[in-house]
């Protein structure tokens, strides 16, 4: 790749949002740099973030099979022992894939990967420092960036990360050993998720939460009953629980709760604090720029991924709403084309929330909380997995599908599952809810049979009153 | 195969008679090319073939009485030569640019699929709730405005547009009102009866009411009911006029290609008469009176199968020639069955002429919700008394019915006694 220094489009970052924003460039003819300062492209999502946990996540549950379920399917198994080391490999090795493959496709599309550190200057200029002992320092001239920056985990004040003890996501991925007791600050889907892994592993795990309950932001029946399907794992949930402080005590963590008035004192040798995350802006001085940024330190877009300052554009956690890699991969594609010049908005009606849990968590559209506050008249139709064939011979019957439709005209507002598979299940709610559809359009639809699909269909017949098989 | 159904009609109309058969079994349609002809009240209504096709069957004859959603004949599309929409290249999204379609293959008709040995039609562009209502309702997806994402037909949208209380696409929204029948009218039958059955070893002979007569009538009954409804009357010297007439006819006709016949006569006189007595051509809506400033003239006209009252508009700024010409025009869209909506609605007065068919005196009933109604009627020379002596003029009676609610005894009877002297002194007619 010759260095041009006055490409079309610089991208300053590789995550998610990065890479496809420049893939996409790419594809429309822009001469294109990504900037990434770290080893490997993906950002947090493939490097520590959604891969390698999913990765553990799909280990875990296998071991967790091999101990509790295996026997019920005829399956006997002498003794299930854990290799953490070759856990911790494989999923290395599944992040190494994914981050090579990103950087086949840049290859492929002719994107130039700048690596190092990026400093955005004023007139759109995009100065990148190399790595040591080189040094390099290259300055672009694009005549668009894109902010894809991401995000980073909040830190408590009284609890720093040490990745040691004290762990984000990046420390909790990476644990050598099983923890005996695991404290997680923050019931969200990272606590969640994480904190699942690791008791799946053997380890004690309880689960802190300052609201009422978990997954907040979750439609709220969906959340309680993953709450109830948790707690029956194992996991010690204590939600409208106040941490009030923390200190370190040699090998073991020691973290005040207060509930209710009543103070507590929990013990554990690793603690994760992730009580959310807050948009990155390094390398982005917006004082200096005049870059205008929301409440929460954000950088401010319209549904054309602009900011306030021409030609440059943010994306994904950089500019807040749903932390999810999807969002930030369609809102990178959308700044491509706009920069192209095509007439592209991004639309945030219908994109799915994931929990990788067991069983999976899933929002699309409306929760119900919303629907009702916009003071619209709905309906809702609900089917339970444990009257669906399928998921009795999967022997995974936890769990239902919730569908909202307006009452009047039918039409779909908010799907919400909890069961087995659910991140798969929920794409045809998902283009349901693009094409405007209704539940009707579902009832009337053939889902094979035995599928757990069927659930979903069984939950839209539910809505017009007349379900089959419940 | 494609069922034609009888679509919405409009407001309230859950039947129409089937007038005539535009295509026969076996014909060729193209889509959107006029497949049969439905007649209601006022109204012949075409309905479309939604794809193209052959006419396979014809369920319903000409004459048949069929309801709103009712299939009446079948299309096989399959049998057209037509060339199918391609499916190929992805439909855009609504978020973002058509992302470039992979070498587009022309997507034919999808061949019926192999294992399961099912026949699956060409790729619909509506949803399944969509097509369920369709067939249920008998709506149009095609006419009905898409709200979803890409102009898409939602269920809602297809609820809302085959919903009893919505305009239909076909049909005009509110039927416009049959005319009010002098007493004795329209001798020429109605639609062929659908279906005559003689009783009592054939003393008497059944037919079902046409649509098109139970209108008729409940209009009349509402107008009747509704009404504070009476009738005055007076006579008018037609010598005048006449000689006017005879006078100018033969040029007129020349010249403009119009027959002078004393309708514009009695048009402008009854317009200049509106005009100082408005209260003769308001309305009550409800608990207001509506006043016009234009006049909107109703005539009744006889056509082929019953009586219509198509409405000349703002005849009071029409010279009797335009006017006349104007009458022309309409008589005979009347004559063939082509009047539009517009032909029909707005009017604010009306006259009726029951002299045609040789009545000397009648009632006119109100062609509700106008207030008054002028009936004309037939000329014929009388003794009268004029300056002490008898002689015979050429005489007409005048009737006016009027709405006692809002037109009082003093109004009408003025309002009659102006028209008579407008007309038995045209050139006054001139001034105004």
């Amino acid at each position: 790749m010759t260095d041009n220094l006055e490409p079309d489009v610089v991208i300053i970052g590789g995550g998610p949002g990065g890479y496809v924003a420049a893939i996409r460039a790419a594809q429309l003819g822009l001469r294109t740099v990504c900037v990434e300062r770290d080893s490997t492209l993906g950002g947090t999502c493939v490097n520590v973030g959604c891969i390698p946990s999913k990765a553990l996540l799909e280990s875990s549950h296998h071991y967790e099979f091999a101990r509790e379920k295996a026997a019920t399917h005829g399956v006997m198994l002498a003794e299930v022992g854990l290799d953490l080391g070759a856990m911790q490999k494989r999923k290395t090795g599944v992040v190494a894939q994914n981050t090579r493959g990103i950087e086949y496709l840049f290859k492929k599309n002719g994107i130039t990967w700048a690596r190092g550190s990026a400093t955005l200057k004023a007139g759109n200029e995009v100065e990148v420092r190399g790595a040591p002992p080189e040094n390099s320092v290259t300055v672009y001239k694009p005549k668009s960036v894109i902010i894809a920056t991401g995000s980073v985990p909040i830190q408590l004040p009284f609890l720093p990360f040490d990745e040691d003890r004290v762990l984000s996501n990046t420390g909790a991925l990476a644990l050598g050993e099983v923890p005996e007791r695991l404290l997680v600050i923050g019931g969200g889907v990272i606590g969640v998720e994480l904190g699942s892994v690791w008791r799946r592993l053997g380890a004690k795990v309880t689960v802190i939460e300052l609201l009422p309950s978990i997954l907040a932001g979750y439609d709220a029946e969906l959340a309680r009953e993953a709450e109830k399907a948790y707690r029956k794992q194992g996991l010690d949930i204590r939600t409208s629980t106040r941490v009030t402080g923390a200190r370190r005590d040699g090998d073991r963590v020691l973290v005040d709760v207060e509930k209710d008035g009543k103070t507590e004192t929990l013990e554990a040798d690793r603690v994760l604090v992730s009580v959310g995350r807050k948009p990155s802006l390094s390398g982005i001085d917006a004082n200096a720029l005049g870059l205008a940024l929301g409440a929460r330190g954000e950088i401010d877009v319209d549904d054309q991924m602009r900011t306030n300052l021409p030609d440059v554009y943010a994306i994904g956690d950089a500019v807040g709403g749903m932390l999810l890699a999807h969002k930030a991969e369609d809102e990178g594609m959308v700044a491509a084309e706009v920069i192209a010049g095509h007439n592209s908005h991004m639309h945030y009606g219908a994109i799915p929330a994931v929990v990788y849990t067991t069983p999976e968590v899933v929002s699309v559209g409306m929760s119900e909380e919303q629907v009702k506050e916009s003071g619209r008249e709905y309906k809702v139709g609900k089917f339970p997995y444990s009257a669906n064939a399928r998921a009795r011979t999967a022997g995974e019957s936890t769990g239902f599908v919730k569908l909202i439709a307006d009452a009047h005209t039918d039409a779909l507002l908010g799907a919400h599952l909890l069961g087995p598979t659910a991140s798969e299940l929920v794409a045809e709610l998902t283009i349901t809810l693009e094409f405007g559809g209704s539940s009707e359009d579902i009832a009337l639809t053939v889902h094979p049979h035995p599928t757990l699909s069927e659930a979903t269909r069984e939950a839209a017949l539910a809505v017009l009153g007349r379900a089959i098989h419940i | 195969m494609i069922s034609i159904k009888v679509p919405p009609l409009g407001e309230s109309i859950v039947e129409a008679t089937i007038s005539r058969w535009l295509k026969k079994e076996g014909d060729v349609v193209a889509q959107n090319e006029s497949l049969v002809e439905l007649e209601t009240d006022k109204i012949t209504v075409e309905v479309p073939a939604f794809k193209a096709g052959v006419l396979t069957k014809q369920e319903k004859k000409e004459g048949d009485v069929v309801q709103v959603g009712e299939e009446i004949g079948q299309i096989d599309e399959s049998a057209s030569v037509a060339a199918s929409t391609p499916a190929s290249a992805p439909a855009p999204a609504p978020t973002k640019a058509p992302q470039p379609a992979p070498s587009p293959s022309p997507a034919p008709a999808r061949a019926p699929a192999a294992a399961a040995g099912g026949v699956v039609t060409a790729a619909p562009k509506t949803s399944p709730a969509v097509r369920r209502i369709a067939a249920d309702e008998g709506g149009d997806p095609a006419q009905v405005a898409g709200s979803g994402p890409g102009g898409r037909v939602t269920k809602g949208d297809m609820l809302a547009a085959t919903s009893a209380s919505t305009a239909s696409p076909v049909a005009p929204a509110r039927t416009p009102a049959p005319a009010p029948a002098s007493a004795p009218s329209a001798p020429r039958a109605a639609a062929p009866p659908p279906s005559a059955s003689a009783s009592q070893n054939g003393r008497e002979t059944r037919e079902r009411m046409t649509t098109r007569r139970r209108r008729i009538a409940e209009h009349l009954l509402e107008s009747q009911h509704a009404t504070a409804h009476l009738t005055t009357f007076n006579e008018v010297d037609m010598s005048a006029v006449s000689a006017v007439r005879d006078r100018l006819r033969e040029r007129i006709e020349k010249e403009h290609g119009v027959k002078l016949t004393y309708m514009p006569f009695f048009a402008k006189a009854a317009s200049l008469a509106l005009k100082a007595y408005p209260a003769v051509n308001a309305q009550i809506e409800g608990d207001t009176v509506v006043y016009k400033h234009y006049v909107n003239l109703g005539i009744a006209v006889a056509a082929d199968n019953g009586l219509v009252v198509p409405v000349i508009k703002d005849a009071d700024r029409m010279s009797m020639l335009e006017f006349s010409r104007a009458l022309s025009a309409v008589a005979k869209r009347a004559r063939d069955g082509a009047l539009a909506m517009d032909d029909l609605t707005g009017g604010s007065f009306t006259i009726t002429n029951g002299g045609v068919f040789g009545s000397l005196v009648s009632t006119p009933i109100l062609n509700y919700p106008q207030v008054a109604i002028l009936g004309l009627h037939k000329i014929q020379d009388r003794p009268v008394a004029i300056a002490g002596k008898v002689e015979i003029r050429p005489m007409m009676y005048l009737a006016l019915s009027y709405d006692h609610r809002l037109v009082d005894g003093q109004q009408a009877v003025l309002f009659l006694v102006r028209v008579k002297e407008l007309i038995e002194d045209p050139a006054a007619m001139l001034v105004e």
